[in-house]
C-alpha cells in the first residue's frame, strides 16, 4: 500500500497541469484578497452595507455549503441507521464531502465576521442559548467534530494507526446519529435565521415554514452532491478506485436519484401549500413572482421530473445532469432568500452586489476544497478499501 | 383568489380549504408519482 500510495503522489505530482495552472492563479488572488481583507477591514473588499450585513460569503459560502455538504449525514445514515448496505462504498467520499465542506464554511465565516477570532465566545464567555444563531453555531462546531472523527478512520489507515482506527470504527453507529440530529437543527435553523426579517423577505419565499424549506431542500442538496461529485471522482480518479466502488457506481446514481425524486416531490408540495397557508397566490403574477416560479418549477418540478425518468430509464447521464440542475437550484434558492428576495423593497441603488473581490474570496476557497480533496483521496483509502481493513467496515 | 378578505375567520376559512384541496391532490399525486417511479424496478 505504501508503495501504491508513494506512486500515487509521483503520478499527481505534475505541476503545470491546466488544473494545477488555474487553481494557483485563484490561490495566490486568493492570499493577496485574504491580506486585504484581514489588514484594511470588510469595507475594503466587500459591498457589504448597514442595509445588507449579510452577502454573498453567507449566502454562498455559508447557506450553500452547508446544504451541499449534507451528502455526509445522508449517505451514513442511509447506510448505517437505514440499513442499505449496497450505498456502503458511497460512504467515505461523502463524508469526505461533507468534512471538507463545514471546515471551509467555518473558513468563510472567519472572513465574513468582523471580529474572527472572538468566534469562540458564544461558548465560552456569553451562551446566548435563546439565540438561533448560538444553536447554528453550536450544532455547527459539534458537527465539524462529528465530521472529523468519521472521516479520521481513513487517515489513521494511511498513517497505520490500527488501534485507534479500530476504536473510532466501532463509534460509527453513534457519530452517524449524532450527525443526523445535530444536521436536522442546524440545517432547519439556517432557515429559520430568515424567520426574524418578515418585512425584508419577500413574502414568496418569506415563511414559517422556512425551517423545513432548508431541511428537506438540504437533503435533495445531499443526495444530488454525492451523486454529481460521484460521477466527477469516476472521470478524474478512476484509477484509485477498487472494483467495489467501481461496480457500485450506477447503483448510487440509481438509488440515490430515486430519492431525490422522491425528496422534490415532497419539498414541491410543502413549498405549494406554503403559499396556500399565506395566501400569497396574487403575488405569483408580479415579477418576483415570475422568478419564484422559475425557481420552483425549473429547479424543483423540473428535476423531479428528470431524476424520475432518468431512474425509470435507467439513464445515468440524465440523473447525473440532473444533479447538476439540483444543485444548480439549491444556490438559486438560498441566494434568493439571503440576497435576491431580500431587501427587495429597496431601491436599486441601495440593492447589495457583491465585490469582485467578494467572489474572488468565494472561488478561492472552493478552489482550496478542490485541492485538499484531491490530496486526501490520492493518498488515503477513500475510493478504496485498505488491504489490511478489506472487508471490517 | 384577490377577493377582500375581512376577518381571520375568513382568512383561515380560506387558506385551510385551499390547503385541504392540495393535500388530497397531494395524496393522489405522489402515488401516481410512486408509480411511475417504481414502474420499471426490477423486484
Amino acid at each position: 500500500m505504501r508503495e501504491e500510495t508513494v506512486k500515487a503522489d509521483n503520478h499527481y505530482f505534475r505541476p503545470f497541469t491546466p488544473f494545477n495552472i488555474v487553481a494557483g492563479i485563484i490561490v495566490v488572488i486568493g492570499l493577496l484578497l485574504t491580506v486585504l481583507r484581514f489588514t484594511r477591514g470588510l469595507a475594503s473588499v466587500t459591498n457589504l452595507s448597514d442595509y445588507t450585513p449579510w452577502g454573498i460569503w453567507i449566502g454562498f459560502d455559508l447557506l450553500v455549503g452547508v446544504a451541499l455538504a449534507a451528502g455526509g449525514f445522508v449517505t451514513s445514515a442511509a447506510v448505517y441507521i437505514f440499513g442499505l448496505k449496497k450505498y456502503h462504498s458511497a460512504v467515505r467520499p461523502a463524508i469526505l464531502t461533507g468534512f471538507l465542506g463545514y471546515a471551509l464554511v467555518v473558513l468563510a465565516l472567519h472572513y465574513d465576521v468582523g471580529r474572527p477570532w472572538r468566534l469562540p465566545y458564544p461558548f465560552f464567555v456569553q451562551q446566548g442559548t435563546t439565540s438561533l444563531l448560538f444553536e447554528v453555531g453550536a450544532c455547527v462546531a459539534l458537527y465539524l467534530t462529528v465530521l472529523f472523527i468519521e472521516f479520521s478512520p481513513a487517515a489513521m489507515e494511511w498513517l497505520g494507526l490500527k488501534r485507534a482506527r479500530n476504536l473510532v470504527v466501532r463509534l460509527t453507529l453513534l457519530l452517524t446519529i449524532f450527525g443526523v440530529v445535530l444536521s436536522t437543527l442546524h440545517q432547519s435553523s439556517l432557515g429559520a435565521l430568515f424567520l426574524i426579517a418578515p418585512s425584508k423577505v419577500h413574502p414568496l419565499w418569506y415563511s414559517a415554514y422556512l425551517p423545513v424549506y432548508f431541511f428537506v431542500s438540504s437533503i435533495i442538496a445531499g443526495l444530488s452532491m454525492v451523486i454529481f461529485e460521484s460521477s466527477l471522482s469516476h472521470r478524474y480518479f478512476k484509477d484509485k478506485m477498487d472494483p467495489e466502488h467501481l461496480a457500485d457506481k450506477d447503483n448510487v446514481a440509481l438509488g440515490f436519484g430515486k430519492a431525490a425524486a422522491l425528496t422534490l416531490a415532497g419539498y414541491f408540495t410543502i413549498k405549494v401549500i406554503g403559499i396556500a397557508a399565506d395566501n400569497n397566490w396574487h403575488y405569483l403574477a408580479t415579477g418576483y413572482g415570475a422568478w419564484y416560479l422559475v425557481e420552483l418549477l425549473g429547479f424543483v418540478a423540473l428535476p423531479c421530473f428528470l431524476y424520475a425518468v432518468g431512474v425509470r430509464d435507467k439513464n445515468l447521464t440524465l440523473i447525473k445532469w440532473t444533479a447538476v440542475l439540483t444543485i444548480v437550484g439549491i444556490i438559486i434558492n438560498r441566494f434568493n432568500v439571503s440576497m435576491i428576495a431580500f431587501n427587495y423593497h429597496l431601491p436599486a441603488g441601495e440593492r447589495y452586489f457583491p465585490s469582485w473581490m467578494e467572489i474572488g474570496i468565494s472561488i478561492f476557497i472552493v478552489t482550496i476544497g478542490l485541492l485538499v480533496f484531491r490530496f486526501i483521496v490520492t493518498r488515503m483509502p477513500i475510493f478504496c478499501a485498505h488491504p489490511e481493513y478489506k472487508n471490517t467496515h | 383568489m384577490d377577493a377582500t378578505i375581512y376577518t381571520l375567520q375568513d382568512y383561515m376559512l380560506r387558506t385551510e380549504s385551499i390547503i385541504y384541496i392540495l393535500i388530497v391532490a397531494t395524496l393522489i399525486g405522489l402515488t401516481g408519482f410512486w408509480l411511475f417511479l417504481s414502474g420499471r424496478d426490477e423486484d
